[in-house]
């Protein structure tokens, strides 16, 4: 009796939970089915669910309205470039932080004195500062800036604990985009940035810095330091040691990063609307454009949205645990 | 436990990125904090002069600013409770032993992963549509009047398109910390013959409490900059009915030219947010020492 009542229990809540989840996924199914209307299908009232012709020809006509292709393009390079080149800096950084930690800070005497020394590079950086938005337009200008500016950075690290260094990261990520949408407007506009896909690459690659980071701190600190030692004591070379147990270690974490990085790339959709406008305009600006109505779109609109959404969508099923990892810094396990 | 030498190698390898990030971050910050000292128009870049605290002062009795506060407090909380309640319900749903459980959180979990500009214009147009949309066919076939969502319930509209993308979220997020309750504490409040309701109250609540914390900082930190959703479908309207802070500061600087009053702006959501990012670091620093 109760083995029933268990089975009639479960039989209730499958139920319920397939009708939320349709429900939750209807929009996508909807936008994947309109995609194969003809417009005028699409806009049938009653609509149509099934019995419709079926056709591809928005598919088609995708490309011949918007030029589908570069923006897919410039989505897949952006996404990609910026990962890249995004690893290669925090590979290093990650991984130091993981295996060398510094945990130890100076005494508080010593800590006083850092403290005066950067109060005055900050000060000696802020004339040079003010001045140097004079000489913005030499190179002098920039080198004395990156200089004044780097120092006291350089410094800062120097003397803080992992933690900290990775706090600040962090909370880099947590800056609203508006806060600093006028500088670099200005900054993209004086040096022909705009419209670029380095320009825009490097961008998408600074927002998703911190999360890069952080994740492949998470996974290379789950590597067990033991075993580097073992393969030391065994005789391992240095480059044996990366290839056969670094990497096989390392690999999983660092694939994990990259999707989810790829996918939060492919969806950005701050800076990709504003600092883009034809060459390096990626999918997100493209689907944008539908937003003025030209007649009958929606089977088009419908067959651009699935394609720009299908691959990520797959993609992040595979990703559900990075999703969490990432996204809540490892807050929530 | 770190040589000197290894202690030296690491700061130089986390130097390359501590240096982009500062220089991403705080130089773009300083330069709106010294921009929002400035009359700065794009049309009249002539007449560039400083004018200390004026464009906090003309931003704060702006009435749109006050509007766009409103809005964007608005949107934050609405959105949250939707998302956090029916992020729940969904968890404690697909947590059951039930049939086809892979395939329906795939189902839920999908949305979070549609790019905002596409849900966007989805869900304005094949479901908001008054003439055609599925919405205005359903409260017909109810017998209803169809609704013109973006004329007459503009936030509204708005409200459900950013809820459907972040109750998956909060879904993904809730489910997983669902997954690390104790099987044994289950089996005990079972066996103790714990009703669903204490059950939930006394068991599952006080579980997942930190999660759903965590959930309502990271949600807040990217609502507060909602975006995309409104440039595709309302354009801040009708009039300044979903004008938020993000959009307001974008129509100053992008479409009004006004680069002082933009930057003051930018600094009021920068304010904004670190208040919510202050609560959230010391969540995710305890969890680091740990």
């Amino acid at each position: 009796m109760a083995a029933r009542r268990k089975f009639r229990h479960q039989l209730a809540m499958t139920a319920l939970a397939w009708i939320v989840g349709l429900l939750i996924f209807f929009p996508i199914l909807w936008t994947a089915l309109t995609s194969f209307k003809t417009e005028v299908d699409a806009f049938a009232i009653p609509p149509k669910f099934v019995f419709f012709h079926w056709t591809l020809e928005n598919y088609g006509v995708v490309q011949e309205r918007s030029n589908y292709i570069a923006a897919a393009t410039n989505s897949i390079v952006l996404s990609i470039g910026a990962n890249v080149v995004g690893l290669l800096i925090a590979i290093p950084a990650a991984w130091s932080m993981a295996f060398a930690p510094i945990t130890v800070v100076a005494k508080r005497q010593t800590r006083t004195m850092h403290a005066l020394i950067v109060l005055v590079i900050a000060l000696m950086a802020l004339v040079a500062w003010l001045s140097a938005f004079r000489l913005l337009t030499s190179w002098w200008g920039y080198a004395a800036l990156f200089v004044v500016v780097g120092l006291p950075v350089i410094y800062w690290i120097m003397t803080r604990r992992t933690t900290d260094v990775l706090m600040w990261m962090l909370s880099t990520k947590m800056m609203p985009a508006v806060g600093v949408l006028v500088p670099i407007y200005l900054l993209y506009r004086d040096y022909d940035l705009l419209d670029t896909r380095l320009g825009v690459g490097f961008l998408l690659m600074m927002v998703n810095l911190p999360i890069i980071i952080w994740m492949l701190f998470t996974y290379f600190k789950e590597i067990p330091v033991d075993i580097l030692e073992a393969a030391r004591m065994d005789g391992a070379s240095l480059l044996n040691e990366i290839v056969h147990v670094l990497t096989p270690l390392a690999a999983p974490g660092i694939a994990s990063t990259m999707l989810l990085s790829i996918i939060l790339s492919w969806n950005e959709a701050f800076w990709t609307l504003r600092l883009t406008t034809t060459h390096a305009a990626p999918l997100t600006f493209l689907i944008a454009e539908y937003s003025s109505p030209e007649g009958l779109f929606w089977a088009k609109l419908s067959a651009a949205s699935t394609l720009a959404i299908a691959p990520i969508v797959i993609l992040g099923w595979f990703s559900q645990k990075q999703l969490v990892r990432g996204m809540t810094f490892g807050a929530v396990k | 436990m770190a040589t000197q030498r290894t202690t030296l190698a690491g700061r130089v390898l986390v130097a390359p990125s501590v240096l982009l990030l500062f220089l991403w971050m705080v130089v773009p910050l300083a330069m709106t904090i010294y921009f929002s000292t400035l009359r700065y128009s794009l049309l009249d870049p002539d007449s560039v002069a400083f004018i200390g605290v004026q464009n906090y002062a003309d931003f704060l009795h702006d009435p749109s600013f006050l509007g766009a506060l409103f809005n964007t407090l608005v949107l934050v909380a609405s959105v949250l409770l939707i998302s956090v309640v029916g992020g729940l319900f969904v968890a404690l749903l697909v947590d059951q032993p039930i049939f086809g459980q892979g395939i329906v959180r795939l189902m839920v979990i999908a949305p979070f992963l549609v790019m905002p500009t596409v849900s966007a214009l989805v869900w304005k147009n094949l479901f908001m549509n008054p003439i055609s949309g599925l919405f205005a066919w359903l409260a017909k076939s109810f017998g209803l009047p169809a609704v013109d969502w973006f004329t007459n319930w503009p936030m509204v509209a708005i409200v459900i398109i950013v809820a459907w993308q972040w109750l998956p979220f909060a879904a993904l997020i809730l489910l997983t910390a669902l997954q690390s309750l104790d099987e044994e504490q289950k089996e005990a409040a079972a066996l103790d013959g714990a009703r669903p309701v204490s059950y939930l109250f006394y068991i599952i609540l006080p579980h997942l409490a930190r999660a759903i914390t965590v959930v309502v900082l990271i949600e807040t930190i990217f609502l507060l900059s909602v975006y995309a959703e409104i440039l595709v479908t309302t354009k801040g309207g009708p009039g300044t009915a979903t004008t938020n802070i993000p959009f307001l500061i974008y129509k100053q600087a992008l479409l009004n030219f006004d680069v002082g009053g933009a930057s003051a702006g930018g600094l009021v959501a920068v304010i904004l947010a670190n208040i919510v990012a202050i609560f959230l670091m010391r969540v995710v620093g305890k969890n680091l020492e740990a």
